[in-house]
């Protein structure tokens, strides 16, 4: 008995200690979590890098921004990744001094199922937010019809549908909503789970996409990337400018490349219904969260080359995966902050 | 060397013998589930009191859910899961017992086999893909055959009025239905197996009818065991999340009618908790956990009661 016993001390002993020594081996792994919707692009992002840098290795779990946020204000991660920026009492409670980096946008699109009208449908700010507040409900309303005179519009009313879960598009979405109209502003507001007026709730773009596609007479909002993968036809926006523009991924980097003028340098800001002829108005930012003082200095230093690296070579692959890549004069702005971490 | 040689070789060699060990493992293991269980507990109620001092009473009893302006009433989620997870087990009850009847007492031996395996992969299939098909299949078939039925037969009542929009309170009844039907059916089956082959050739020496056999043999035996496996399957109905929520159409409201959306505990804490950043928000998710635990606590305990209760009047009525 005490044979076996000493047998399993020994054994495990040795288990540990060459856990131990393969870990101080082994290459930097630098932990990370938040937003699932830039996720594709960042597994993309990493395993690449792992060819240019083999000595660094990245862990990302995609929990959500929220679980994001949460994780790197408690520094159980090394950055986090969010679709929505902290607001001013959030970053007080953060430990540090915790900056955003932009590292790409997504535009949110609208997507509807109208029997008999294919592509190209045109809405105005005024009536999308009147249609998701339930003030207007038939297909056929002269204020659709003025805006779409060529198709056939029938008199059926409008089935809304949003996103049930907690979702970034969902806030880029009523941030939107909110910026547009003061009576959504007011009565609504923006946020990743909001009360919707009316409306089905679908789990995920999937669920909405599924509801749109099975039922007639809809109208939803899924990402730019899920609607162009599955070619789901979408509407054009009417932007600030008074230009009715496809959601498309030029138009979303236009979005940001016409806030760069007014960007703050924190990056903290909203894209939503931003100047310029060919800027789409349903944009936004997703971020990186990295402590500005970083406490391994070493894991920091690794960090600031990803980062370097992200900011150059990654942003040509945004485009592929249908992300919108920052625009030049924008990313110019993101590598100044990048340089201040230590 | 003789059995008591090895068993007294063995105790002089470690000091201890095989019933202490035996009986340490197993207090070991059934403390660590209590153990886990009041963790839970008290984690849950540890994070949901902030929800508490700021809601009150007023979180079961209000319908305004408002993540946006901090308001957290949740009645609507309460009242989701006790209609649909009730009423798909009232659908699914008969249904289940019925085909274990038939497959234990009236199919032949090899056709029962056959259903009953096919049953058990009905148990099987991940909720995911019950999902899947409810939102893909069921849900646009609903819309444009059985809710217009339903509107055009039945619309004076009051369950069955509004718009046909597929996603709603009557497709998570009916996926849920689906769901728990495996259960209840192999666990009955099992049930009514055990039933003695002597009290239903009893039945029949005193000329009972097939119909009759089942019903004064077969049935009274089975009832409790029949009841557990009902438990069972309302513990599964309850606690679902994923097929519900992508058929549920996720709208918080108390409506009498069937056919409107609605929404579910366990569909709003999937929903809303990876992207609640408020304190307050997820203290309010977390209360809804707790108060789903309680609410299942409440239904194990009336249907514990209701069993022996027919336990009870079975064995004092003298059979």
């Amino acid at each position: 008995m005490f044979n076996f016993v000493r047998n399993i001390t020994l054994s495990l002993t040795i288990i540990a200690l060459t856990a131990m020594a393969g870990q101080a081996s082994a290459a930097t792994l630098i932990n990370g979590a938040g937003a699932t919707f830039p996720y594709p692009l960042y597994s993309k992002w990493f395993t690449e890098y792992a060819k240019v840098d083999p000595t660094v290795k990245f862990n990302y779990q995609s929990i959500g921004s929220g679980g994001g946020i949460k994780q790197i204000t408690a520094q159980t991660v090394d950055f986090g990744a969010s679709d929505k920026f902290l607001g001013d009492d959030e970053l007080r409670r953060v430990p540090g001094r915790l900056l955003h980096i932009p590292t790409v946008m997504g535009a949110v699109v609208v997507t509807y199922n109208i029997p008999g009208v294919g592509k190209g449908l045109k809405l105005t700010p005024e009536t999308l937010a009147d249609i998701y507040l339930g003030k207007l409900n038939k297909w056929n309303d002269p204020r659709i019809v003025r805006d779409n005179p060529t198709l056939k519009l029938p008199a059926k009313p409008i089935i809304v549908v949003h996103r049930s879960d907690g979702s970034g598009t969902t806030s880029i979405f009523t941030d939107y909503l909110s910026s547009v109209n003061q009576q959504w502003g007011s009565k609504v507001g923006k946020g990743s789970s909001v009360k919707w007026p009316v409306g089905l709730g679908g789990k995920g773009n999937e669920g909405v996409a599924g509801q749109i596609k099975t039922t007639q007479y809809t109208i939803g909002y899924v990402e730019l990337a899920y609607a162009v993968e599955n070619k789901l036809p979408y509407a054009s926006l009417k932007n600030k400018s008074g230009v009715f523009v496809e959601p498309t991924i030029k138009s979303t980097s236009a979005a940001a490349a016409g806030a760069a003028k007014s960007m703050p340098a924190d990056f903290r800001v909203s894209l939503v219904n931003q100047p310029g002829r060919d800027a789409y108005p349903i944009v936004g930012f997703t971020w990186l969260l990295v402590y500005q003082d970083q406490k391994d200095k070493a894991k920091g230093k690794k960090l600031v080359e990803f980062l370097n690296w992200e900011l150059k070579q990654g942003q040509k692959m945004a485009a592929n995966i249908l992300y919108a890549p920052l625009p030049a004069n924008v990313a110019k702005m993101v590598e100044k902050t990048v340089r201040t971490i230590k | 060397m003789s059995q008591a040689a090895i068993t007294s070789r063995w105790k002089i060699k470690t000091g201890l013998n095989g019933d202490f060990i035996f009986k340490g493992i197993t207090v070991l293991f059934a403390f660590s589930i209590l153990v886990i269980l009041f963790l839970m507990i008290y984690e849950m109620v540890e994070q949901s009191l902030p929800s508490m001092a700021k809601s009150g009473w007023r979180f079961i009893t209000d319908q305004n859910w408002d993540a946006v302006q901090e308001e957290f009433g949740a009645l609507p989620y309460i009242y989701g899961s006790v209609v649909s997870s009730i009423l798909a087990l009232a659908l699914a009850t008969p249904l289940s017992v019925g085909s274990a009847i038939f497959i234990t007492e009236i199919a032949p031996k090899r056709l029962g086999a056959v259903m009953a395996s096919l049953v058990e992969l009905l148990a099987a299939i991940p909720s995911v893909i019950y999902g899947l098909w409810g939102v893909l299949v069921m849900a646009p078939w609903l819309q444009s055959t059985v809710q217009p039925f339903l509107i055009d037969h039945f619309g004076f009542l009051p369950f069955f009025q509004g718009a046909p929009y597929g996603v709603s309170m009557l497709a998570a009844i009916f996926i849920l239905m689906i769901m728990v039907v495996p259960i209840i059916t192999s666990i009955s089956r099992e049930v009514l197996l055990a039933v003695p082959r002597s009290q239903k050739e009893a039945a029949i020496a005193l000329g009972a009818t097939r119909w009759e056999m089942i019903r004064m043999a077969v049935l009274p035996y089975g009832r409790s065991g029949i009841l557990g496996a009902v438990i069972l399957g309302m513990g599964r109905a309850i606690g679902e999340t994923m097929a519900v929520t992508m058929v549920i159409g996720n709208t918080p409201q108390i409506s009498l009618s069937l056919l409107s959306p609605a929404y579910t505990m366990p569909s709003v804490i999937a929903n809303e908790f990876a992207e609640a950043t408020s304190k307050i928000h997820s203290s309010a998710l977390m209360e809804i956990g707790l108060i789903l635990l309680v609410v299942t606590l409440i239904i194990n305990a009336m249907a514990r009661l209701l069993i022996w209760s027919v336990t009870r009047r079975q064995s004092g009525g003298g059979r």
